[in-house]
């Protein structure tokens, strides 16, 4: 950024406070620690000058927002226009309770709806399956078949929401109902907004919902893809993340590494399936982690942006600079939630919000207080979506775009967590891509390698976390917590029986002979699940019928 | 030389979280013991036939999905059912402290709730083995 005369008086400068200011006040008070690192355990220096950003060229490396290569932004005047997204993840128990928090969310000042599936929702089961069972509805609202689905978005206008769905191995399935629900409301599906998260490389590195192996799976994404494109144009198809790569235990760099060389292995599919990569690109979305080090978060996100456009340009060959954007989510960390003095949460996660607004983030949950112990109280998820409020009205950092551009130390760090993602996109290609390396296992055992230091650092005292390994206080145990009534998988069995015993069978059997058809062929098999689901079959008689042709993941278990 | 002791750890349940029970398992090894992980979403017979067959004298079980109630009983039943009484059963995950006297109740040793350390885990195991 500086010509080579600046720089060496830059040089001359610093060798002369070094000497005459810094070594004379290091002899008289030397520093608490011999190494300084981020949370991610990478090494910071003292003091970051022009010198460390001498190598980065403002206009081709930094640039202007809603310009590639878009490390200040995907768009030009970002929250001066319009906050982010506050979408904050909810669901649990039955679809009638969870209605009834999404209603409420709404009413409070949330602009868009988050689905928290319930595990066997995820796995593709229904609520009567043994391995069901002590699940139903705990993590998640439990969706059987479209009649809960229609429950879920009750009074709910589809054509005014945008809908972010924590879906995966089943992700056709539940989006096929949306799309039905939608129907019946009289919103056609071209109008309907949200994300489906649909990103299995993720399941098989570090959440574990997946169902059916690799090769099927991406073939279902890519089905989606195509699908999406023309019929519901305005849906982000996949939201690739890092946020459960970071969960388990991965650094900031592994976790852009990581997560974009997933972003790779679909792009490829989708161009091995014949897809022009600029009809599907521009929908493909992000979903990252917002941890404790600020300044390295902000860092990691921009990096992220970069690196991404770079790839599409010049990896894949994309012409719309749409294909070129990274949009993401952002969920705050909920490794980082302690059981103990869970008030203390609602500082981290304020500091982990404003890590990602000050990322650019495009929509944002934040994490509630309680989340080490339970599921959250609806008190608790109205704390942290005020979290979120209170940034964007009361803290002045929306009204600049990108504000930490230009610090020393964010663009000297920017680039490191670039050239280290792109190391291990690298070392990825090598291994032949993303699913292959995930076979192998060495995505897993980089992720598991860095979970292990952090905790042995948590317990050396290396690392602090306040109130856990210091500042430690005699608590009572916390009271109220949010409950899920273990009748509610009597209520779901129920209902699957009464919606078995109304629906018409027959069709059901038909359209699922058809979807069995298309399965074991090559047909798009978006409109099949469509016809079926309509007529009522359930998640678990669709997904039985593609795990019977489909066949289903082993997980390699590593240590 | 002294008998090693065997661990299982082990996932019941749908839930994909297992950063814990890895962390455990490595840790466990580290300190000398022999540990076989089970990987995810295990049924409890699966568990207890694992448990028999490697002779193990620890059980070690991960929920964070908060069907521990469900799930920890049924493996402690049926490893009685099986006429295993000398294996030391642990759990660990979100656990609710007002769930913890239920659990113990049902035949579960202890059970360990966030912010433990590894250390205090190995611990445990060693003064608390039953055979």
């Amino acid at each position: 950024m500086f010509d080579k005369e600046k720089l060496s008086q830059l040089k001359t400068s610093r060798e002369n406070w070094e000497e005459k200011v810094l070594n004379k006040s290091l002899s008289k008070a030397p520093e608490s620690k011999s190494e300084f690192k981020t949370g991610s355990g990478a090494p910071v220096k003292r003091l970051y000058t022009a010198e460390d950003v001498a190598d980065i060229d403002y206009e081709t490396e930094i640039g202007y927002p809603g310009q590639y290569p878009f490390t200040r932004g995907y768009q030009p005047t970002m929250f001066r226009g319009k906050p982010w997204t506050m979408r904050m993840y909810a669901g649990f128990a039955t679809a009638e309770e969870s209605n009834e928090r999404y209603k409420y969310l709404v009413g409070q000042g949330s602009t868009g709806l988050s689905v928290a599936f319930d595990l066997p929702t995820q796995i593709g089961y229904d609520s009567d399956h043994s391995l069901a069972q002590g699940e139903v509805g705990k993590v998640g609202v439990a969706i059987d078949s479209l009649k809960d689905m229609e429950i879920l978005f009750d009074g709910i206008p589809l054509d005014k929401v945008s809908t972010s769905m924590t879906i995966n191995a089943p992700a056709a399935v539940l989006l096929a109902m949306y799309i039905a629900v939608a129907e019946k409301q009289g919103v056609s599906a071209d109008k309907l907004r949200g994300t489906i998260q649909n990103d299995i490389l993720k399941e098989y590195i570090a959440r574990g919902t997946y169902i059916f192996p690799t090769e099927p799976s991406m073939r279902l994404i890519t089905d989606i893809f195509e699908y999406c494109s023309k019929e519901v144009p305005k849906w982000n198809t996949i939201s690739i993340s890092g946020y459960h790569i970071r969960e388990a235990g991965s650094t900031a760099a592994q976790e852009v590494g990581f997560t974009l060389a997933d972003g790779i292995a679909y792009v490829e599919a989708a161009i091995k399936a014949g897809l022009d990569v600029d009809t599907f690109a521009p929908r493909l979305s992000f979903f990252f982690n917002a941890h404790n080090d600020l300044l390295e978060e902000v860092s990691k996100f921009r990096a992220a942006r970069r690196l991404w456009a770079k790839i599409m340009k010049e990896r894949f060959g994309a012409k719309s600079e749409k294909s070129m954007m990274l949009k993401f989510h952002t969920q705050t960390g909920g490794c980082t939630l302690t059981a103990q003095q869970p008030n203390n949460n609602i500082v981290r996660v304020a500091m982990q919000a404003l890590a990602a607004v000050l990322g650019g983030t495009q929509s944002l949950h934040t994490n509630s207080r309680d989340e080490a112990l339970a599921l959250p109280t609806q008190d608790s998820v109205t704390i942290a979506l005020r979290t979120q409020q209170i940034i964007a009205s009361e803290t002045g950092v929306t009204n600049t775009v990108d504000p930490l551009a230009g610090s020393y130390y964010v663009e000297a760090k920017t680039k490191e967590i670039e050239d280290q993602a792109m190391e291990y996109i690298n070392k990825i290609d090598e291994l032949g891509g993303a699913p292959r390396a995930i076979d192998l296992g060495f995505i897993q055992r980089e992720i598991s390698d860095s979970a292990y230091k952090y905790q042995m650092e948590i317990e050396s005292l290396d690392r602090i976390v306040v109130g856990m390994n210091k500042y430690q206080v005699e608590e009572e145990s916390p009271k109220g917590l949010l409950r899920v009534d273990p009748i509610v998988g009597e209520m779901q069995k129920k209902k699957i029986e009464d919606v078995k015993a109304t629906r018409n069978n027959e069709a059901v059997t038909e359209k699922l002979q058809s979807l069995k058809k298309a399965c074991e062929n090559t047909d798009n098999v978006m409109p099949f699940i469509l016809e079926a689901v309509k007529e009522y079959a359930t998640l678990g008689e669709v997904c039985g019928v593609m795990r019977e042709v489909f066949g289903e993941y082993e997980q390699a278990v590593l240590l | 030389m002294e008998k090693p002791i065997r661990v299982l750890i082990a996932k019941p349940g749908l839930d994909g979280h297992d950063r814990g029970a890895k962390l455990i398992a490595r840790a466990l090894r580290d300190a000398g013991m022999e540990v076989i992980y089970t990987g995810l979403r295990q049924t409890p017979e699966q568990i207890v036939a694992a448990a028999v067959q490697e002779d193990v004298d620890v059980v070690g079980m991960s929920i964070l999905s908060g069907a521990h109630n469900h799930l920890f009983p049924k493996v402690v039943e049926l490893l009685k059912e099986q006429g295993v009484n000398d294996v030391l059963i642990i759990g660990g995950g979100v656990i609710p402290d007002e769930d913890i006297p239920g659990l113990k109740e049902a035949g579960l040793a202890e059970i360990f709730t966030p912010g433990t350390t590894t250390t205090q885990m190995i611990e445990y195991i060693k003064n608390n083995l039953k055979r």
